[in-house]
Order: C-alpha cells, then sequence, then structure tokens
C-alpha cells in the first residue's frame, strides 16, 4: 500500500517535472525567423525635394512589419529578426543574397530587373524565396518569371491599368501622351499605350522630353521652366488630360500649371497610380500610419508599404503554418489558401501563374488620395483586382 | 354636417386608403410618401392616431378593412402601395358606408379616450425603445424612436465616434470618440455629453461587465486593451493584445473576455480575474466583431478580409467550423463580414457583410446561410430590440439604418442618419 502511494508521487512528480521541462522550453526557444532586405545603396535624385526618399525608405517598411509579426509571434513563440543588406552600384548582388541566403530563406529585393534576375538564378535550388519589393518591370512577372521570387511590388500595367479606368470613368478620354527619353519611362509609356487601347481611351498626340542632362533642381530653375512647359505643349489637338511618362524623374512634376491649355496631368506628376501614399488612411491605414509614423517619424511611401507587405506574408505564413520552415511556408504562400489584408479595402491574393500579388491601385494627388481602382464596372469573372495589369490568358510567364 | 363634409358625396375615381381609426387619405401613387399631407383627423383622436400611426415620415398603412390586425408597424412601401392599388375602385355606397362606420368609431373612440389613452400608455413602453448610432464622420450620435421609426435627436460628440453602448442601468451611453483619445458619456435624458473616460489612446470597441462596473476597451494605436473602473473612473489595469485590437466580448459568465486583433488575425481568450491571455486563438485576416451565444456554447467571430465568421468552441478554445458567404453576381472580395447579432436562442445568426450591402441570415445549428438581406451600403454594426422583433443596422455608405423584422426576415425600414453610421445600441427595457 505504501509501495503505491510512494510510487503514485513519483509518477506524479515526474509528470510535472516534464511538464515543467516542455513549457522551459517552450518559453525559452522561440522559433527564430530571419527576414532579409537586399537594397541599392543611395536613392536617385527626384525633382520634388519632398519626393526624394529618405535613407531608410523601404527597409522602415520592413521594420515595422518585424515589429508586427513579433506583436503575432509572441503568441505563437516565434521570432522574427530582419537582417539589412545594401548592395552598391559596384558590388555583385548575387554574392550578397548568397550570403544572406545562408541565413535566412526569405529575402525582399529591391533591385533594378537585371540584377534582381541575377540574383533569383544565383539563388535557385537553394530553397530561399525572393519578394520583389522594387521592381515595377512587367517582363519579371512575364518572359522573365522565376519560380523562386514573389511580386509584392505592382507592375507597370497594374499602375497604367489603374489610371486609365479612373480617366475613362471620369470621361477623359483623349490623352497626350509624353514621354521621357530613358527606358524606364519608354516601358511605361508602353503600359499607358496598352491601358487606354484595354480601357477605351485615345491617345491624340505623343510627344516625347529628351534628358539633355543637368541638375535637377536650380536656384533660378522656375524661371525657365516657366517659360519652357508651355511651349513644349503647344499646338496640341484637343486633349482632356496630359498623361506623361516619367520615372526618371526629369519634367514630369514641372508639367502641372504649366501645360498650354489648360488640362490636368496625370501619370508620373499630378495625378499618380501608386501601391500606396503618405495620405492613404483609409480602411483602418491610420493605425499603420501611426505606427509607423512612431517608428521612422515620417510618413510611409510606396516601398514602405511594399516592404511591409513583403514581411507580413511572411509572417502570416509562420502564423498559418505554425512553422519556421522556409519550404512550408513558401508553399502555403504559393497555395490557394494564401490571403493577406493590407489596408486596402479588400484582401490581396498571389495570382498563381506569375506570381504576382492582387492589389487595388491608389491613385493620389500628393496630397490626398482622390480615388482607388478598380473602378466599379470594370467586372472581371474571377476577381475585379485581375482588371488591372496582365491577366491569367495573357500571359507569357512559364514558372521554372 | 359633419357627417358630409367627412362623407362627402362626389366621389372620384383615386386611390383610397386609411387607418383603423377612421382617417383618410389619398395613398401614395408614386415613391413620396413624404409628401402626403397629414391625414384629417376626428376630434379627440390626435393622439390615438398619433400612437397608433408609427408610419409617419415615412411608410404608411393600408388598413380599410374591420377585421384588420393591429396597424403594421412599418409598411414596406412596395407593400403599401400594392395593397393601396388592390382598392383602387370602391363604389360610391360602399364607400360611404365605409366612411360611416369610421366616422361611428371614431365617436366610440372619443368617448372611450380616457380608457383607451391609459391602455395605450400601458402598452406603448413595450415597443418604443431608443437607439443611438454613432456617425463616424459626422462627429454626432443619431438618437432613433423605434415606435416611430424617426431621428428624434442629432448630439454632437467628439471625433470619429464609433463603438457605443448603453451603461447598464440604461441611463448613459458611453461612445469611443477615437480621434480624441476618449469616451464620452452621453446622459441618455438630457441627450447631451455630460462626462468622459480616461480610455487610453484611439478607443474602437469596448465590452462592460454584467454588473456594469469594469470596462475592457480595445485602443487600436498601442496593441492594448486598457481596463476601466466605470464606478471611479479610472483605469485599473492594461493587457497587451496582438496588432490592432478591435472586437470585444465578455463570454455570458463574465469569467472570459474576447478580444480580436485585426492585424495578429486571433481572437485572444483574457481572463477577466487574472487579466491574462490565456489563450489565442489564430482566425481568418483582419478579424472585426465577436460574439457568443447567449449559453457560452459558441463564440462567433467575424474576419472581414478573409471573409469568413469562425465558428470558436469557447471550452476547447479552437475553431470548429467556419461561415462562409456567397452572394451571386458579388466577387468574394466584397463579401466582408463585420457586425454579428445571435437570438437569444441561438437558433439565429446575422451576420453584417460590409460592401456586400447584405446582412447574411444563418441558421444557428447547422450554420448554413439561409439568405441574404439586401440592405444599405457598407453595412456595419447591429443591434436588436430588446424584443428582439426588429435588428437594427448601420450603412455606413449610405447614411442610413435599415430595420429588419426579425421573424419575418424581411428588411421592413430604413432610416436616414447622419454621415457614417457606424455602431448602435438599445437601452434595455
Amino acid at each position: 500500500m505504501g509501495g503505491l502511494v510512494v510510487l503514485g508521487v513519483l509518477a506524479r512528480c515526474l509528470i510535472g517535472a516534464i511538464g515543467l521541462f516542455a513549457t522551459a522550453a517552450h518559453a525559452a526557444e522561440p522559433v527564430d525567423i530571419a527576414i532579409g532586405y537586399l537594397g541599392r545603396a543611395g536613392a536617385p535624385q527626384t525633382l520634388s525635394p519632398l519626393d526624394q526618399p529618405a535613407p531608410d525608405d523601404g527597409v522602415a517598411g520592413a521594420r515595422l512589419a518585424i515589429e508586427d509579426n513579433n506583436t503575432t509571434g509572441k503568441f505563437l513563440n516565434q521570432r522574427f529578426t530582419l537582417i539589412d543588406r545594401r548592395v552598391k552600384d559596384d558590388e555583385d548582388a548575387a554574392q550578397a543574397a548568397n550570403e544572406l541566403a545562408g541565413k535566412t530563406g526569405f529575402i525582399l529585393a529591391d533591385l533594378p530587373a537585371d540584377t534582381l534576375l541575377k540574383v533569383a538564378d544565383a539563388l535557385r535550388g537553394r530553397g530561399t524565396t525572393l519578394l520583389n519589393v522594387g521592381s515595377t518591370d512587367d517582363r519579371l512577372r512575364e518572359q522573365d518569371c522565376r519560380a523562386n521570387v514573389l511580386h509584392v511590388a505592382p507592375t507597370r500595367s497594374m499602375l497604367a491599368d489603374g489610371l486609365a479606368q479612373y480617366l475613362v470613368w471620369k470621361q477623359w478620354k483623349r490623352w497626350l501622351l509624353v514621354t521621357g527619353s530613358h527606358d524606364n519611362d519608354k516601358l511605361f509609356a508602353d503600359a499607358l499605350r496598352r491601358a487606354a487601347t484595354r480601357f477605351g481611351a485615345k491617345i491624340v498626340e505623343e510627344r516625347s522630353f529628351e534628358d539633355t542632362g543637368g541638375a535637377r533642381r536650380t536656384d533660378s530653375g522656375v524661371t525657365l521652366i516657366q517659360r519652357q512647359m508651355p511651349v513644349f505643349t503647344q499646338k496640341a489637338p484637343a486633349y482632356d488630360v496630359l498623361v506623361a511618362a516619367d520615372e526618371s524623374e526629369v519634367f514630369a512634376n514641372y508639367l502641372p500649371y504649366r501645360t498650354w491649355d489648360p488640362r490636368p496631368v496625370a501619370g508620373s506628376a499630378g495625378l499618380r497610380p501608386t501601391s500606396w501614399d503618405p495620405a492613404q488612411d483609409q480602411w483602418g491605414a491610420t493605425q499603420l500610419q501611426n505606427r509607423f509614423m512612431k517608428l521612422a517619424s515620417r510618413r510611409m511611401d510606396a516601398l514602405d508599404m511594399q516592404a511591409w507587405m513583403a514581411v507580413r506574408m511572411v509572417g502570416e505564413a509562420a502564423s498559418r503554418t505554425n512553422s519556421g520552415d522556409a519550404k512550408a511556408m513558401a508553399d502555403y504562400l504559393k497555395g490557394p489558401n494564401f490571403t493577406i489584408a493590407a489596408f486596402k479595402g479588400t484582401r490581396l491574393s498571389l495570382r498563381d501563374w506569375n506570381l504576382q500579388l492582387r492589389q487595388p491601385i491608389l491613385l493620389a494627388d500628393g496630397r490626398m488620395i482622390v480615388s482607388v481602382s478598380p473602378q466599379e464596372g470594370f467586372l472581371h469573372q474571377v476577381s475585379e483586382l485581375d482588371t488591372l495589369g496582365v491577366d491569367r490568358p495573357e500571359t507569357k510567364c512559364k514558372l521554372q | 354636417m359633419l357627417m358630409k363634409m367627412l362623407c362627402p358625396t362626389r366621389w372620384k375615381r383615386f386611390h383610397w386608403q386609411g387607418d383603423r381609426y377612421g382617417s383618410v387619405r389619398q395613398a401614395m401613387t408614386n415613391d413620396d410618401a413624404s409628401a402626403m399631407p397629414a391625414s384629417p383627423r376626428l376630434p379627440g383622436e390626435a393622439g390615438l392616431h398619433r400612437r397608433c400611426n408609427p408610419g409617419e415620415g415615412g411608410s404608411a398603412h393600408a388598413v380599410l378593412t374591420e377585421t384588420a390586425p393591429l396597424p403594421v408597424k412599418t409598411g414596406e412601401r412596395e407593400r403599401t402601395v400594392r395593397a393601396a392599388r388592390s382598392r383602387i375602385y370602391l363604389t360610391k355606397g360602399r364607400m360611404r358606408e365605409l366612411c360611416r362606420r369610421q366616422f361611428a368609431r371614431g365617436l366610440r373612440l372619443a368617448a372611450g379616450l380616457l380608457t383607451a389613452a391609459l391602455l395605450l400608455a400601458q402598452a406603448s413602453p413595450a415597443f418604443a425603445y431608443v437607439a443611438f448610432v454613432s456617425n463616424e464622420k459626422g462627429n454626432t450620435v443619431s438618437v432613433i424612436d423605434t415606435d416611430t421609426w424617426t431621428v428624434t435627436k442629432t448630439i454632437k460628440v467628439g471625433q470619429r465616434p464609433r463603438g457605443i453602448a448603453f451603461t447598464r442601468d440604461g441611463k448613459f451611453v458611453m461612445v469611443a470618440v477615437g480621434d480624441d483619445d476618449t469616451i464620452q458619456v452621453i446622459d441618455a435624458k438630457k441627450m447631451e455629453v455630460v462626462d468622459t473616460l480616461p480610455s487610453g489612446p484611439d478607443p474602437e470597441l469596448f465590452a462592460q461587465d454584467a454588473a456594469g462596473k469594469t470596462l475592457y476597451v480595445a485602443n487600436e494605436n498601442d496593441n492594448t486593451v486598457t481596463v476601466l473602473d466605470l464606478e471611479k473612473r479610472v483605469r485599473i489595469g492594461d493587457v497587451q493584445v496582438g496588432v490592432e485590437p478591435e472586437g470585444m466580448m465578455l463570454s455570458p459568465d463574465g469569467k472570459i473576455l474576447i478580444c480580436t486583433s485585426e492585424t495578429t488575425n486571433m481572437a485572444h481568450f483574457i481572463d477577466t480575474a487574472t487579466r491574462k491571455i490565456v489563450a489565442n486563438v489564430l482566425v481568418d485576416a483582419r478579424p472585426r466583431y465577436a460574439e457568443f451565444k447567449t449559453d457560452g456554447s459558441e463564440l462567433w467571430v467575424s474576419a472581414e478580409i478573409g471573409g469568413t465568421v469562425s465558428i470558436i468552441d469557447p471550452a476547447k478554445r479552437e475553431v470548429t467550423g467556419k461561415i462562409k458567404f456567397a452572394v451571386p453576381g458579388l466577387r468574394s472580395e466584397a463579401i466582408q463580414p463585420v457586425g454579428i447579432s445571435l437570438t437569444k436562442d441561438g437558433k439565429t445568426g446575422f451576420v453584417a457583410l460590409g460592401p456586400a450591402n447584405r446582412v447574411a441570415v444563418v441558421d444557428g445549428a447547422t450554420h448554413e446561410v439561409k439568405k441574404y438581406l439586401l440592405v444599405g451600403q457598407r453595412v456595419w454594426h447591429m443591434e436588436f430590440t430588446p424584443d428582439e422583433k426588429y435588428l437594427l443596422v448601420t450603412n455606413g455608405v449610405s447614411n442610413d439604418v435599415s430595420v429588419i423584422d426579425v421573424a419575418a426576415q424581411k428588411v421592413i425600414k430604413t432610416i436616414q442618419v447622419g454621415e457614417l453610421p457606424w455602431g448602435i445600441t438599445i437601452a434595455q427595457p
């Protein structure tokens, strides 16, 4: 009898000890999930000093999402960290990515298209997933798509379609298209032409603005610009809106209020299509902006938001799969059940044919959000978000 | 002479409509009910007529026969017109007869005024509730009389009023004014703001215990739930929760507080005694609202962006089922569940579907969607009248409140309120 009691006590102690051990182990060892950020060092010059990106542009959004993930992670025993790595123009990005891939299964990439492709191919087979947060090039989602790259940034065609839907809704269907002389400007112009055809706008004339070099800003600049821009835009056929394709920041912001005919400007200046804007405060975004302001002492721009979404996607995969296993998480992200909330009034998901994140496009004038596309009435059999950009039947992507 | 006046001999062919107390007026022939002149009243009938004509200022009824049931509290416009049309052609003699009868009844009523008035005074409290609606953009609270279904008062409050609830004693209405970082207290009788509560930053929704002594507030901006002593009006604690806490609900036994966090996507179970989180249940994206069955057997949590309602077993603290919605002709992204109300018997649930502009009627046992009721634009929160006869839902974008007849499962009325109506609360009798 006494022996039985002793045995019982012993057993209870043992169970208790195991329980204690398990709890201690559980509390002591959270699952560590590191996320890399591979970005460009330095930022290009902009025409408006207000548009000049902060040194932590992008990475600040990633940091905020790490904080948000960790708030959630403390309930799931997951801990997120960010490894920030900047590459200079003369540095080998592929090597930097390889080093990062040794420490993390997910790398946010804010890189030009060619560099991103090089990095993606260097990482092939390593089980690391790249999240493209910086490049809007359509070819990365089409002929040059890669199975190890998810695209969080919208494409030029998505941006152009978002703008075109609104201009058509507004009945501003006659466009004067002005294109810069750089390659990226021309790509944006291509996207705008495609959008005009898709949604029934007409480009009444095209003009090209040659970049002849020179400083973005000078002390006497405005006097000259005030004379140049009206002359540049005169003798145009009747048009409703001037659409500018100037990603290189050479002329577009000089156009508003200076066109020969009194016409609104859209595209790279005036009414701009974007994935996010510091003025966005709908759908609970106020809270996000407030958190961001607390962290970065400024408001959130598009690159910050794209990085925030990318890190949140990784966080979402970790909490839904309840694991830190990179493969399981990547499979979840590419699977049919993945959706994410990002303060854009609707759930976002990945297009399974090219791994592009579906998302609404905001139209901002630098002060306010003017509208959000897709516009009412542009219908689609699967998702209205697929009225923006290249749709499944048109895609050239073969994921591999 | 009076008879002659009331019952003219030269009848024209037009639509007739009256109510059971004898007033006769031209029926609506178009949609403009408000343009109707006030009906002529018999001497001494005014009070009675008013009491029994809740449709004033919006709808009217078409009850002309003696065997008519009690006045329809609120008539659907369509139904009214249809009913009126069915009575278009009445013979001269029949009309005069009806009119005579009505006149006689009017006299009888005038005679029995005192008794009737007393009876009505007794009967009326069962119906006349008061609903307070917070208008997020208007910075106002609209007061709705559920007897007349009209807005009787608009109260100016602080900035961005959202969560709103009566205190347990029914004397005050608390409204979270997020952009002023406080909760304002409205005197329900005086209908003005009389006090504020130290809620913590950006309060959105809150829950109070059964005794009305403790208030739990979700502070969206700093990921906390603030605990307030309602009597002493002081903060007595904080609970750290997930990112952007929103939905707040106490279990029927008061032991567990549920807090949903919108970016963490969880329903946190907080022990109200220790104020510690005891469980976290992952739900779909952007959980907005939590509601218990009155017997505590189920917890429903809506996920706005996920587009689902998770059914959680509060004992096991795990998701046991999910309600999914599909409205023909609507893309699934437009279906964004927010507010939930469950009948006391747990048999029927109502779920507001946001920009889908519909309220889903859900079977409480099988969790199947039985019906979608078309309401106003971007429907958010809702509240039953205490008798559970009606459910009032706020439609943010169309700036109105839809009234749903719970038994008939039909929308019977729309009431214009302030800008962007958000939350709603109705006084318990």
